[in-house]
């Protein structure tokens, strides 16, 4: 703070000089994480409304199939498996790309994409399967709000699975300049949040589900 | 075509000739006056050359202060559309008893008061409510631009994508019957199959895109970019309630984006969240709607709360009395918005202590909005209050705002409500609040940073012939809905049969007109003013005798807004500024980093539309083709790693000295 231009106010010797404004080059904090924060929370809100939805309609069988009798924990449990590790690996590549190890780090984004996509194939059978036996989400106002809550998680996995091969194009590209470094961070953040939503639709929709 | 119907159907899914109202004399008059309007403003931009004038320093700009005109710009625009379909219905309603059926058919009239409902809160109050923090926060907190520039510009059009789907809702196929908030079942495809809710539905969400962007966009610049020394209990009021308003945003709409999509689902996918058997549970979309819709309403009336806590500090020529009781008192009603959604339905049925609990928790907002406007009165008591337009308008607000205020508590009280549910009594309530409120606030903020924002005053005559025109008039026409309302008349009907009621309808009506003489008031305004403006310029950037930063650079600011970063000591920073013989730096300029202009977000705006459009009718193939270009423009735009420059220190030299020669010249 050396060099501020000083304005002393006239005829008030014992006042500090006050100064009105900063003459080197300002650069404010940078706020992508905030706001990538941020965003992340407002999703969270989309997410809690369908658990709200799920919770009033999640035992509305209509007549139709029953939580118990169509969710098969042994495949749910794998499933979370792998979205739980992949949550690790990606920890993993956070940890080489602070070290600036650009390969390593790539390996481990790259067996996150693969336990992602491991994810979604296992849940799009659970969903193809449900559908075969007449259990789809035209079936009944639970079977709604479970493929749509569940369905939603998947998208946004998805989502997720697409922007990781972006962004690794990206890193082979440019290399692990900031620019770069941030959008992983904010990818990590993503990443987590979605292993935590998950953990929330494990427990509510399968475990509770499952409860007669 | 004919030969293949099954290939035009799977172009054109369900859109068919019969969707064009070539049968409805109304809206085809419409449609000739607006498309004849359209043609020649668009030979207008082309025969003067605009275009690349307007592509490269508007449609494209990156700059807050551009953005935010174009939201205001955007928000008059579809007033006008608003008010049209209000007079419509005021005029349907004053000649509409007896054997008189009126000029609109009951389809006609549905759609009318639903596309009114869904403009004025969308389309006009949320561009410009974002509009003025779009243009005045960062220059209120000493900031060069938003924290997100790019993400700035997609969010406006974003929100004129979803505006244009409801215009074309107009001329192709119809608009929602449903009312505002399309309540299931009668908005589930069973009750509605035709294209009206689904133009709602994508207005919404790709209108809803950009203003959560926008929200969070904002949230994160009045965080992070605060000029040095400008904790937040310096920060202007502005400010203050812009934080809170984006911090509703924020949480607010998720809920309304969470609710349509399923609202959207049960329409194409068949599924069973609202409707009427297999489980569904309409009530749930009344109540996520209002979680959404309760904190809407203080979405919109929280900035405005802002304008007028700043006109009356200036225009009384005193600091704001009880500044610190005002934030408390924003942060309070922010958090109290989301406990009283129910009050919208105490006739659901929840039962007497829940009904109690929202009706409580709603009067108890009635506490912190009642130390606000004591505050605004003690600001101006004892000051040396100087009646300019803006400062009208805030009088005006405050009878009219109380007003409202008190008929809001009275239909918290459950049992009244029982009796005043949905009649004209709630209506006039909500008008009364919202014009009272939100549109004088807006009209107060936009004759006070006019001449911020373009250098000239606005016509004091004229605002003053618009403001009265408006006062009055909303008073013709809401009043009488109050009686109305009182006597059990319901909303939302295109005819009436008991002759004794007409007459306060007529009344209404001329309420309506004196409206409409209040907007021409304000048109003339804008060309009067922009034809006197070498009178009514202002060189000085401070034009008011202001308080706060804005006020502290020239008019219009430059595009990096200050040249060095203002430091601030106190609240009211200009006012102290100036207190303290304040002296523009003239030399030791730096170079400037400053964002880049980009066309992706008008892009992916414009695909957005096309996809909404789409998806209205049915148009798989393209539907698809646009959603795949949507992904591959926003992940293109993420390889484009060249998004700043610097501006040179000569250039900042330049501009400040020809700044410094103007006001030389005008001492």
């Amino acid at each position: 703070m050396s060099d501020l231009s000083s304005t002393v106010l006239p005829g008030n010797a014992s006042a500090p000089p006050l100064t009105f404004y900063d003459t080197a080059e300002s650069h404010p904090p940078n706020g992508t994480l905030l706001g990538f924060w941020v965003y992340l929370m407002s999703d969270c809100l989309i997410f809690a409304c369908l658990f709200a939805v799920y919770g009033v309609l999640g035992r509305e069988y209509a007549g139709g199939p029953t939580g118990a009798q169509v969710l098969e924990l042994p495949a749910v449990a794998v499933n979370t498996s792998l979205l739980l590790l992949s949550s690790i690996t990606y920890g993993f590549a956070v940890l080489e790309m602070q070290r600036d190890r650009q390969r390593p780090m790539m390996l481990w984004l790259t067996i996150t994409g693969l336990l992602g996509a491991g994810f979604i194939t296992l849940e799009l059978r659970e969903f193809a399967h449900l559908i075969s036996i007449g259990a789809g989400p035209q079936r009944s106002a639970f079977l709604s709000s479970f493929f749509t809550l569940v369905g939603t998680h998947g998208l946004h996995v998805t989502c997720g699975i697409i922007w990781l091969i972006v962004l690794m194009t990206q890193v082979a590209k440019k290399g692990l300049i900031p620019a770069n470094k941030r959008r992983l961070m904010c990818l990590s953040m993503f990443w987590h949040f979605l292993d935590v939503v998950w953990v929330g639709v494990f427990s509510f929709v399968y475990l509770m589900g499952v409860l007669p | 075509m004919l030969a293949h119907p099954d290939l035009t159907k799977l172009i054109f899914g369900r859109l068919t000739l019969d969707a064009l109202p070539l049968h409805v004399p109304i809206v085809l008059g419409t449609f000739a006056v607006v498309a004849l309007g359209g043609l020649v403003l668009l030979g207008a931009i082309t025969y003067f050359k605009l275009w690349g004038y307007l592509w490269r320093e508007w449609f494209t700009s990156i700059d807050h202060k551009k953005i935010g005109i174009m939201y205001m710009i955007l928000g008059f625009v579809m007033l006008l559309r608003g008010f049209a379909d209000a007079i419509m219905m005021r005029a349907q309603q004053a000649i509409s008893f007896g054997d008189n059926a009126g000029y609109l058919p009951p389809e006609h009239y549905d759609q009318i008061f639903t596309a009114h409902g869904v403009i004025m809160i969308f389309f006009v109050a949320m561009p410009m409510v974002t509009g003025m923090m779009n243009f005045v926060m960062p220059l209120q907190i000493g900031a060069r631009d938003v924290a997100f520039p790019f993400l700035n510009n997609f969010s406006f059009w974003m929100t004129v994508a979803g505006a244009m789907l409801v215009m074309a809702s107009l001329f192709i196929g119809e608009f929602a019957r449903t009312g505002w908030l399309a309540y299931p079942p009668l908005s589930d495809i069973a009750s509605s199959p035709d294209a009206g809710v689904d133009y709602y539905i994508w207005a919404l969400q790709i209108a809803g895109v950009g203003t959560l962007l926008s929200g969070i966009n904002l949230l994160v610049t009045i965080v992070k970019m605060r000029a040095p020394g400008m904790t937040l209990m310096k920060m202007p009021v502005f400010t203050w309630t812009a934080l809170c308003t984006n911090v509703l945003i924020v949480a607010a709409f998720p809920v309304l984006t969470a609710v349509l999509a399923l609202l959207a689902l049960d329409r194409y996918a068949g599924t069973n969240f609202f409707t009427t058997e297999l489980g569904g549970n309409a009530m749930m979309y009344v109540n996520l709607i209002w979680i959404w819709g309760h904190p809407e309403v203080y979405i919109l009336v929280l900035p405005v709360f802002g304008i007028f806590s700043e006109v009356t500090a200036t225009f009384s020529r005193k600091p704001l009395f009880g500044y610190t009781s005002m934030v408390y008192a924003t942060v309070v009603i922010t958090v109290l918005s989301y406990l009283v959604w129910l009050h919208h339905f105490f006739t659901m049925g929840s039962g007497a202590s829940v009904n109690s609990f929202f009706g409580i928790t709603t009067m108890i907002i009635s506490i912190p909005t009642g130390a606000k406007i004591f505050n605004w009165l003690f600001t101006m008591y004892r000051g040396r209050v100087e009646f300019e337009v803006p400062m009208m308008w805030t009088v005006a607000f405050m009878v009219t705002f109380v007003i409202g205020g008190m008929t809001g508590v009275l239909l918290a009280v459950p049992p009244a409500d029982f009796s005043l549910h949905n009649s004209l009594f709630l209506i006039a309530h909500f008008h009364n609040v919202i014009i009272g409120g939100v549109l004088f606030g807006l009209f107060a903020g936009i004759t006070y940073w006019f001449p911020k924002a373009f250098g000239f005053k606005l016509d004091p005559f004229w605002g003053k012939c618009a403001f009265w025109f408006w006062v009055v008039g909303f008073y013709f026409a809401f009043m009488p809905l109050y009686l109305l309302g009182l006597m059990g008349v319901t909303r939302r009907l295109s005819h009436f049969t008991d002759p004794a009621l007409q007459i306060w309808f007529q009344l209404a009506a001329f309420g309506a007109l004196l409206i409409l003489l209040g907007i021409a008031c304000m048109i003339i305004q804008f060309a009067v003013s922009i034809r006197r403006r070498e009178a009514l310029r202002d060189v000085t950037g401070d034009p008011w005798n202001g308080r706060t930063l804005e006020w502290s650079t020239s008019s219009p600011p430059p595009k990096y807004n200050f040249a060095f970063t203002p430091l601030v000591h106190d609240h009211d920073a200009w006012w102290m500024m100036k207190k303290y013989h304040y002296r523009r730096p003239l030399d030791g300029f730096v170079p400037i980093h400053m964002p880049m202009n980009t066309g992706a977000g008008i892009i992916l705006a414009g695909l957005s539309f096309v996809f909404g459009f789409a998806m209205i009718w049915y148009m798989w193939p393209l539907a698809i083709v646009s959603f795949a270009g949507i992904l591959v423009v926003a992940i293109a735009h993420t390889f484009n790693y060249h998004r700043d420059y610097y501006l040179s220190a000569d250039e900042v030299r330049r501009v400040e000295a020809s700044r410094t020669e103007l006001l030389a010249s005008h001492v």
